[in-house]
């Protein structure tokens, strides 16, 4: 394609905009509407991923070494643990050390403990995948000195499945959504091309070829996207700026946390920029078709 | 230059629009279609710019083989053809100049061209002084032949017609018709569906009759034929 007829395509897709207003704030509105849910949605899924994340990375398992075994066997059992599959890392620690643990978190009643330490040495295991957790606590209990094995049976299983349901869920509920924007959106661009009818049947019978008439079509549906999203982009930037402001400083030292604005809003705006493009690319695609069988 | 070979056009809903129909029209001719409404004038000249596609036969217009034309060379073959219409079919947001432009622009002429070709065809039909203005400020002959500027600005082999004067009056229609006779003079091929007695009956020329998707005369200098 010739530069010049590029530059034509570009200049009639944007004075195509201006000529059918209504038509145009009709689909940008649809655009924005649904990128205006698709973005609230998006950020609240990833917030609700994160949080997912970290409960889940939170789960350990905390193996209770016999008290007979001595130096060598505790180094022993750490190597047996050391090479079962699934291992993300390890930690050691001594009676005395979870005892000052303990001290630090519930007070210094339990300094008076200190002579007779009634706390056995532990080693802390993660898992790869939280979700493995269950069957590497099953693999350790099975090797010697080992007096227990906790990892919040019961709880945890409960947990994964709970947020694996609500992954699901979020999945289903948004792709539900971008339907429903793509069919919106491709209607409204089928009214503003069905009241152009004339001109692609001119375009056709002086020997226009069918990408020549779709090109300007399938820019203005560009522009359409890319306008639809502006207004979701800022509102979602605002709110989320707000939003983390508040309520960032009550999660201090939490186990659950957000997302920080940087990347987080910049990654959801280049997805709605891209969603808003694809869907207003692909609705005049569709709806320019039915016209040029010409 | 066109050639129809037992050219058959059943439309999907069972309508028989062409019954076999042969006819050949050379370089330079002048033909006139009649015959009454819904006999399969329109298909007729439907099926030579390849709006219709002949459900059997074949049909070869300036040396394209229609029936085997692939529809994405169809544009290519309207390249060749000027097509004028009874609705003009002109864009109502492009003025005079634009309009006949257009068919240039969409080819993708180069620009100095266009503007020579289209300033040069405005003034064959006479409309160069009007070039900015809007097709709702003109009268309907000078919307004709806009459109008629337009079919001819890419210098087709070809000029084809489908009924030009029925939405005009009769003053009217002899300009239109002396435009038609001028672009003929210059060799180019006319080929138009009309349902005007006066005319027929006074610029003679070949008259193909079609009644009932069939040829049922086609004679050099005939008259109209048929009563109103």
């Amino acid at each position: 394609m010739k530069f010049r007829t590029l530059n034509r395509h570009v200049r009639e897709s944007v004075k195509s905009l201006g000529r059918n207003s209504w038509m145009t704030i009709a689909s940008v509105s649809a655009v924005t509407v649904t990128l205006l849910l698709v973005g609230v949605f998006a950020v609240i899924m990833m917030n609700l991923n994160k949080v997912a994340d970290d409960l889940e990375n939170d789960v350990e398992i905390k193996v209770l070494i016999d008290e007979t075994a001595d130096e060598a066997a505790e180094k022993q059992l750490m190597d047996k643990i050391e090479k079962l599959p699934d291992i993300e890392e390890m930690t050691y620690s001594t009676k005395e050390n979870e005892l000052k643990k303990l001290v630090k978190d519930f007070g210094e009643d339990f300094k008076l403990v200190e002579q007779s330490n009634p706390l056995r040495n532990v080693i802390y295991v993660k898992a790869k995948e939280p979700q493995k957790t269950a069957a590497v606590a099953k693999k350790i209990a099975k090797f010697d000195y080992i007096f227990d094995v906790k990892y919040g049976e019961g709880k945890v299983e409960k947990l994964f499945k709970f947020l694996n349901t609500s992954r699901n869920v979020g999945l289903v509920l948004i792709v539900g959504l971008l339907f429903t924007a793509i069919f919106l959106i491709s209607n409204t661009i089928r009214i503003t091309i069905i009241a152009r009818r004339d001109e692609i049947e001119i375009m056709k019978l002086v020997g226009a070829t069918n990408s020549f008439v779709r090109i300007p079509f399938v820019l203005e549906g560009m522009w359409l996207g890319i306008l639809g999203s502006i207004i979701p982009i800022a509102v979602v930037a605002t709110l989320y700026h707000n939003i983390y402001k508040i309520v960032k400083p009550r999660l201090e030292g939490e186990l659950i946390q957000m997302l920080s604005f940087s990347p987080l809003v910049y990654q959801v705006s280049g997805l709605l920029i891209l969603i808003g493009v694809l869907i207003g690319v692909w609705g005049s695609f569709m709806s320019v078709r039915k016209f040029l069988k010409i | 230059m066109i050639e129809m070979k037992n050219v058959m056009k059943k439309y999907p809903n069972g309508v028989v629009a062409t019954n076999g129909i042969s006819v050949n029209i050379k370089q330079g001719e002048f033909v006139y279609v009649v015959g009454p409404s819904g006999a399969g004038k329109s298909t007729f000249i439907k099926l030579m710019y390849r709006e219709e596609r002949a459900t059997s036969g074949e049909i070869i217009v300036n040396g394209i083989n229609l029936t085997s034309l692939k529809n994405k060379k169809v544009p290519f073959l309207r390249r060749q053809l000027g097509v004028v219409f009874q609705d003009f079919k002109l864009l109502p947001r492009l003025n005079v100049y634009e309009n006949v432009a257009f068919a240039l622009e969409v080819i993708e002429k180069e620009p100095i061209e266009i503007r020579r070709r289209v300033m040069e065809v405005l003034d064959l039909v006479g409309l160069k002084h009007k070039a900015r203005m809007f097709p709702n400020e003109l009268s309907g002959g000078e919307q004709q032949r806009v459109s008629i500027a337009r079919s001819i600005v890419n210098i087709p082999k070809v000029v084809i017609a489908d009924e030009p004067t029925g939405n005009l009056d009769p003053e009217t229609s002899w300009e239109i018709m002396n435009l038609f006779e001028e672009i003929n003079s210059r060799g180019t091929t006319i080929v138009m569906a009309t349902h005007n007695r006066e005319i027929v009956n006074t610029i003679r020329r070949r008259v193909i009759a079609i009644e009932g998707g069939m040829i049922v005369r086609d004679e050099h200098g005939g008259e109209y034929g048929y009563e109103i």
